[in-house]
């Protein structure tokens, strides 16, 4: 059974989303997510000062098997993305949500978020998936 | 409902990633492709790979048979020898490509899983006119155990029957008979046996494997394993509408005896002799991504395409097999999701015996 945080938020595409402190948003992938795509071997992220609608490709990750997008959960602008990943791909498979969040983003609206997922609303999500 | 290996249990109890490969249930990984890829280059791992399809060949006319059905010529590989081959169609496309293990009074011939109805369909209709059986062996399985501690892990675990004699094979030889085989081939650039065994004896090999220290691997470390070693994969490298000549194959075609008339040898010639054949090349990317197959290559003589794509867990960088136009050129473009990244053509294979065979781009050395 994959790990789901309970203070995060999640996507039906397998995105977590954190909310800082200072009300930007951290994102990477679940393990779920990490688990079906096997090892990672590539990950490009994107720069600071670029602007995501929602659902956008906003990052690519690929695993020995296939390359995956990486959706902006909300509208935004990225505040960085997480160069160490591209010498480390495999922080992603190994510890999805934290050194290996992919991305940081200054959401447009916040209300935005409540259009996602809780851990409840995800681990439903997954078991309705399988 | 998919078919089973008789290794499913195993796998389910190594915790194996299980997908549909060809209708068959088959282990993607048990864990991590890329440390098991590590194992066989670096010590020894197995697969299980009895969703492949052994068929025996006997019969007074079992080698003319072979001679008219196969590019490769079976006379030039004495008993106790294997040979790679393709069986191709009347436009030269490749049916199948194949291992003939060449036994005493038949031959033994491995083809791919997901092509194996219609190959057996193929040769039955070939058979016409020849005095020859041909015997499907799904009572047979196959595991490969490959890696340079591939056959000292292995030989304890081996039946008695052929264990003195695998002891002793070269590369390309094998022993077998009718109740099983031990070659010393494989498809991942070390050194190792395939083992085709009845299938109620693979389990208790597998155990026997295991406690050697042999790693399971899955489907994902083969093709990636071999891909390094520059080996093409039925399906992607070539199919039905590619000859040999345009899959970097031309080498397994046998034009001598002259006399020789196998099927496709006609369509063949022709593609010879009307020439501007592509070019079946090897490339290093050497910007950054993965290149995967069906990706375009930019060439200044233009456009050609990836055939086979993915990462390199020993050289660290992505490969490719690629099908190009004809050109004095090593420097190439891929097209990677809209953007164009450079990248180098090589020989291949990129990986032999462990050991790396191209120069690697600087920035990932």
């Amino acid at each position: 059974m994959s790990q789901i945080p309970a203070e995060l938020k999640y996507t039906k595409s397998h995105e977590w989303i954190r909310v800082e402190a200072d009300g930007s948003l951290t994102i990477g992938i679940t393990d779920h997510a990490q688990e079906a795509l096997g090892d990672l071997v590539f990950v490009e992220t994107p720069e600071a000062g670029q602007s995501f609608a929602t659902g956008d490709a906003a990052a690519v990750v690929e695993s020995v098997k296939a390359a995956s997008d990486v959706y902006a959960p909300v509208a935004g602008e990225v505040l960085s993305g997480n160069e160490t990943l591209a010498d480390a791909p495999e922080t992603l498979n190994d510890d999805p949500y934290g050194e290996g969040w992919i991305f940081k983003l200054q959401p447009s609206d916040p209300g935005e978020l409540d259009g996602l997922m809780g851990v409840d609303g995800y681990a439903e999500f997954l078991k309705s998936e399988q | 409902m998919a078919q089973t290996t008789p290794l499913y249990q195993k796998h389910q109890q190594a915790n194996a990633k299980l997908v549909d490969f060809a209708g068959w249930d088959m282990p993607l990984h048990y864990g991590s492709q890329v440390e098991e890829h590590h194992a066989v280059r670096r010590d020894a791992g197995m697969f299980d790979v009895s969703h492949m399809c052994a068929v025996d060949v006997a019969g007074t006319q079992a080698q003319a048979f072979l001679q008219y059905l196969l590019a490769n010529d079976v006379a030039r590989a004495a008993s106790g020898k294997a040979i790679y081959s393709c069986m191709l169609n009347e436009q030269g496309g490749v049916v199948d490509d194949l291992i003939v293990y060449v036994l005493d009074g038949f031959y033994r011939v491995v083809v791919n899983a997901g092509t194996a109805d219609k190959d057996v369909a193929w040769m039955q209709a070939r058979s016409e006119g020849f005095d020859v059986e041909i015997k499907v062996r799904r009572d047979l399985g196959i595991v490969a155990v490959q890696g340079p501690n591939a056959r000292e892990k292995a030989l304890p675990a081996l039946p008695q029957a052929y264990r003195a004699q695998a002891a002793e094979l070269g590369v390309f030889q094998c022993v077998g008979d009718a109740d099983g085989l031990i070659g010393r081939t494989g498809y991942t650039g070390e050194d190792g046996f395939e083992c085709i065994l009845p299938v109620g004896q693979l389990p208790a090999l597998w155990d026997a494997l295991t406690a050697a220290g042999v790693a399971p691997c899955g489907l994902g470390a083969r093709d990636t394993l071999r891909m390094e070693a520059g080996m093409n994969l039925y399906g992607q490298d070539m199919d039905d509408n590619v000859t040999p000549l345009q899959a970097g194959l031309g080498w397994t075609v046998a034009w001598e005896p002259a006399e020789r008339d196998f099927v496709g040898r006609k369509a063949l010639q022709k593609q010879k002799a009307e020439g501007g054949l592509p070019r079946f090349v090897g490339l290093v990317l050497e910007g950054r991504g993965i290149m995967r197959a069906h990706q375009e290559v930019e060439t200044p003589a233009g456009q050609g395409e990836v055939t086979s794509g993915g990462f390199s867990p020993t050289a660290g960088v992505s490969i490719a097999l690629a099908r190009i136009p004809r050109g004095d050129f090593d420097r190439v473009e891929i097209n990677i999701r809209n953007k164009s990244v450079p990248a180098r053509v090589v020989k291949a294979p990129f990986v032999r015996n462990g050991k790396i065979l191209i120069d690697l781009p600087e920035a990932s050395s």
